[in-house]
């Protein structure tokens, strides 16, 4: 008999992380005989914010679609989305048409931008069996009324959803599912504590991949390898290097491939960033008791992120873009956007000229998650880098 | 919209009524109107063609200022690459709206436009309609502390999405309409210093109504062969007076005499083209830099856009018989026919095929014309998927074209004559082509 391995956090987190790898890198959903336990299909959700509670509660596993990387070839979307179309949103609907999403239960979409709402439509067209929609999460939430609205597109999804799987969503299963992703939003603003004060922890290429996982598996699976991460995280005695602080934007939808970020990784520290933000959309605990329809639509008025996507009074761009930076005390800034969408490049130029009369420096990049080569970019963030530290020196 | 600025007295006669020049003159006095509300005092709105509440902020007197209008303007007036080449200056992305590009120019020109002085907006009004709406009136809300509101109009959910009015949906709907309506004219109680009135409101809604009434008969007028009017060329004038017109007594006596005229027109057997050979529905917005030359490479062949959806998502939706107000209940009513027309405007895109699937049969169309914009993805991005299907699916002919609504670098004259003419090629080999015979008129 072996001699039990004595723990050590470096093993143990290369361990999560290899999981939360092979998770993230992961176009193809579960098969019906590779379901998790307790589901009973599985519900695509593109980027920025889905309510994945309710599918939850469905018992349908909630799969965050983001688009096929840089490694998928495009053998049918190319005749059926223009050129102009940024690659998410194409190489979604390649998903969709070569057969890897052909298993979903459901595939929801939301008026972040029109792109992302015409998947609705190509769903329809094509994959006529899932339930194809928009989520209709309103572009106003300071009207007294939004969250009630909100409610009412939350319940007519949950009715959606239980006539297309024949079981009914108590308010019960809700509460159990919003407790569960209480457990997440907590371990998940506790990465980014640390990736704040103590950013040689954690880089954010690791921070992603632990996040990203959620995206393949059930959320109590993802709590228990993000407390086992965070717990390696914070035994980890890795020296801090002379790295600016920077805060990278432009991730809400699109995904930066994760080459860029191990370029960004290798120069500063990322301190702060919007990748994957509807992921930890909520910033804090939704309530566990009451009506948990209501608990969630309120927590989206009152308690939410903010990203170029969605306009809300409270929380204009560039103040939302300078509290990041002020709060993980940042030297400066990534601004970056992902090709052809038009909400990032509008916002990218907008914070630039902002960050131009702040006199915060930043570096401006744009990317494609279809992206193969790095070096010239890396290039560009080693120089920023440089110039910021010669700057602060 | 119309191009020539001259000045046209307008006719005292049914007969003598040029919807064109009209539609110019009424255009043209706009601006002049505009020109001088700054001076006036008066309160400006910034609006768009799509889901803006005109209704109320007529209500209250503001003067519209409708930004599209005012960026395609400067296309027909051969001014626009002007206009974008300075915000791309500026940093603009070459790949966003060439609408909102001609806009950041006309803000870097302090507001001259060919058409005259825009006014400074106490006001933006933009829906959620376009995503590109929302970081357009961004862009003024922080540069020139516009304050905007957001009304957020909720669309069709799924494809077979079966609202009626009065549905638990619609009810739902129209309920968050109505929250945003208050709190709308709460500001714009703010901004003028004027109590809301809804008597008012009422009354322009009545005008609505009856333009409402003529729209709906001139797009039926339509589906006579031949077909009175072209709808992708005539019809952007018609469109042009149904927005900034839109509750204005003007507006409503240039759809009446527009509806005459028609009517006269579709009784004397007269087609817009000498002799009418297909009949075809255009798909998307107009390259308004060459509108009139992409027109007449159809009509060379004998073709005319009987319909094009653009008369419809452009004018918010509201081509459909059962969209009138009851003035009786006025914001209410408001509300349920807001939230109904901009679930049509917007079905025309998001799920264009069941829309597109109607008016095909509607107008008897023998093709459908796609018209891809690079810049507007509200349009386009699902534009070559709808076509596989209508093509597939449906046996019907498409043809897709690509250029650009303002920008006249992407318009290539010798590529898109091409495609026209092996369109039509194609449309006589399935046995087209013959002089159409004409087709009884059906009901209004
Ligand atoms: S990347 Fe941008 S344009 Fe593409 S779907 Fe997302 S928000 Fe829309
Ligand atoms: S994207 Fe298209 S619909 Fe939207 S503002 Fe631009 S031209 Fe108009």
């Amino acid at each position: 008999m072996n001699a039990p391995v004595p723990y050590d956090h470096e093993i143990e987190l290369s361990n999560v992380l290899e999981r939360c790898n092979a998770a993230a890198r992961e176009t193809a959903i579960p098969s019906q005989d590779e379901l998790p336990e307790g589901f009973s299909g599985t519900l695509g959700h593109f980027p920025v914010y889905f309510p994945e509670e309710i599918a939850h509660a469905a018992g349908l596993l909630p799969v965050n679609i983001l688009g096929g990387g840089n490694k998928l070839e495009m053998k049918h979307a190319d005749a059926r989305m223009g050129s102009f179309v940024c690659s998410i949103c194409r190489s979604t609907t390649e998903l969709g048409l070569n057969g890897t999403l052909q298993g979903l239960t459901g595939f929801v979409t939301h008026p972040i931008c029109d792109a992302a709402k015409h998947l609705a439509g190509i769903w329809s067209r094509n994959l006529p069996d899932q339930l194809a929609q928009i989520l209709y999460l309103p572009q106003n939430v300071n009207t007294p009324g939004a969250a009630r609205y909100i409610a009412a597109e939350y319940q007519r999804l949950r009715a959606d959803l239980e006539k297309k799987t024949g079981r009914a969503i108590d308010d019960e299963a809700l509460r159990n599912s919003i407790r569960s992703y209480n457990v997440n939003r907590r371990l998940l603003r506790e990465l980014y504590r640390i990736r704040r004060d103590e950013p040689w922890k954690v880089s954010c290429t690791e921070s992603y991949l632990l996040l990203r996982a959620r995206t393949r598996m059930p959320c109590e699976e993802h709590n228990a390898l993000l407390a086992r991460a965070l717990d390696a995280i914070r035994h980890r005695s890795l020296p801090a290097q002379d790295k600016p602080r920077v805060v990278f934007v432009g991730g809400f939808c699109e995904q930066p491939p994760l080459e860029m970020l191990e370029a960004i990784d290798e120069a500063c520290y990322v301190v702060d960033d919007d990748i994957l933000v509807g992921l930890r959309w909520l910033t804090e605990d939704v309530p566990e008791t009451g009506d948990p329809i209501w608990a969630l639509a309120e927590s989206y008025v009152e308690r939410s992120d903010a990203s170029p996507v969605q306009h809300d009074a409270r929380k204009m761009k560039e103040d939302y873009l300078m509290d990041m930076l002020k709060k993980s005390k940042a030297d400066a800034a990534i601004l970056t956007a992902a090709k052809f969408c038009e909400p990032g490049l509008d916002e990218q130029l907008a914070w630039s000229k902002h960050l131009d009369g702040e006199n915060i420096p930043y570096l401006v990049l744009e990317f494609e998650e279809k992206m193969t080569s790095f070096e010239q970019m890396a290039m560009q963030v080693e120089t920023f880098a440089e110039s910021l530290l010669f700057a602060l020196a | 919209m119309s191009t020539a600025t001259v000045q046209h007295p307008a006719p005292t006669e049914t007969d003598d009524f040029d919807p064109r020049a009209e539609g110019q003159r009424l255009i043209k006095d706009w601006y002049a109107q505009l020109e001088t509300a700054n001076a006036r005092n008066a309160a400006v709105a910034n609006v768009f063609v799509m889901g803006n509440a005109v209704e109320i902020l007529r209500a209250f007197d503001f003067e519209l200022v409708f930004p599209e209008i005012n960026s395609l303007q400067t296309g027909v007036r051969k001014a626009s690459e002007e206009y974008i080449r300075l915000s791309e200056d500026y940093g603009m992305s070459p790949d966003v709206c060439s609408y909102v590009k001609a806009d950041v120019g006309l803000i870097l020109k302090e507001n001259e436009h060919p058409a005259g002085r825009i006014p400074k907006a106490s006001l933006a009004v933009a829906s959620n309609m376009c995503g590109t709406f929302i970081k357009w009136a961004e862009i003024w809300e922080r540069w020139l502390k516009t304050p905007t509101f957001v009304l957020d109009l909720p669309g069709q959910r799924a494809a077979g999405w079966q609202v009626r009015p009065g549905d638990a949906q619609h009810a739902a709907d129209a309920r968050w309409v109505e929250a945003q309506f208050q709190e709308l004219i709460v500001q714009c109680e703010r901004i003028t210093g004027k109590r809301f009135d809804m008597d008012k409101l009422a009354e322009v809604e009545a005008r609505v109504n009856k333009m409402v009434d003529h729209w709906n008969n001139v797009m039926a007028l339509n589906r006579q062969c031949p077909a009175p009017f072209n709808a992708m060329l005539d019809g952007l004038t018609y469109i042009g007076i149904m927005n900034v017109h839109r509750g204005t007594e003007e507006g409503v006596e240039f759809m009446r005499r527009l509806e005459e005229h028609l009517k006269a027109k579709v009784g004397r057997g007269e087609g817009r083209v000498a002799e009418e050979r297909f009949r075809l529905l255009f798909s998307g917005t107009p390259c308004y830099v060459s509108m009139r030359r992409l027109v007449e490479l159809f009509e060379t062949w004998g073709g005319v856009f009987a319909y094009s959806d653009y008369l419809t998502f452009a004018a918010g939706g509201m081509d459909a018989t059962d969209l009138r107000y009851d003035t009786s209940r006025p914001l209410e009513s408001l509300a349920e026919v807001t939230a109904l027309a901009a679930q049509r405007g917007l079905s025309n895109q998001f799920f264009a095929h069941e829309r597109l699937a109607q008016q095909i049969k509607d107008y008897a169309v023998d093709g459908v014309v796609f018209h891809g914009i690079k810049s507007c993805r509200f349009v386009s991005s699902g534009m070559a998927d709808t076509r596989e299907f209508i093509n597939k699916r449906l046996d019907v002919p498409t043809l897709y074209i690509e250029s650009d609504l303002i920008d006249p670098r992407y318009w290539s004259d010798a590529q898109i004559k091409n495609r026209v003419d092996a369109f039509f090629e194609a449309l006589h080999q399935r046995g087209g082509g013959a002089p159409l015979a004409r087709k009884t008129v059906a009901t209004a």
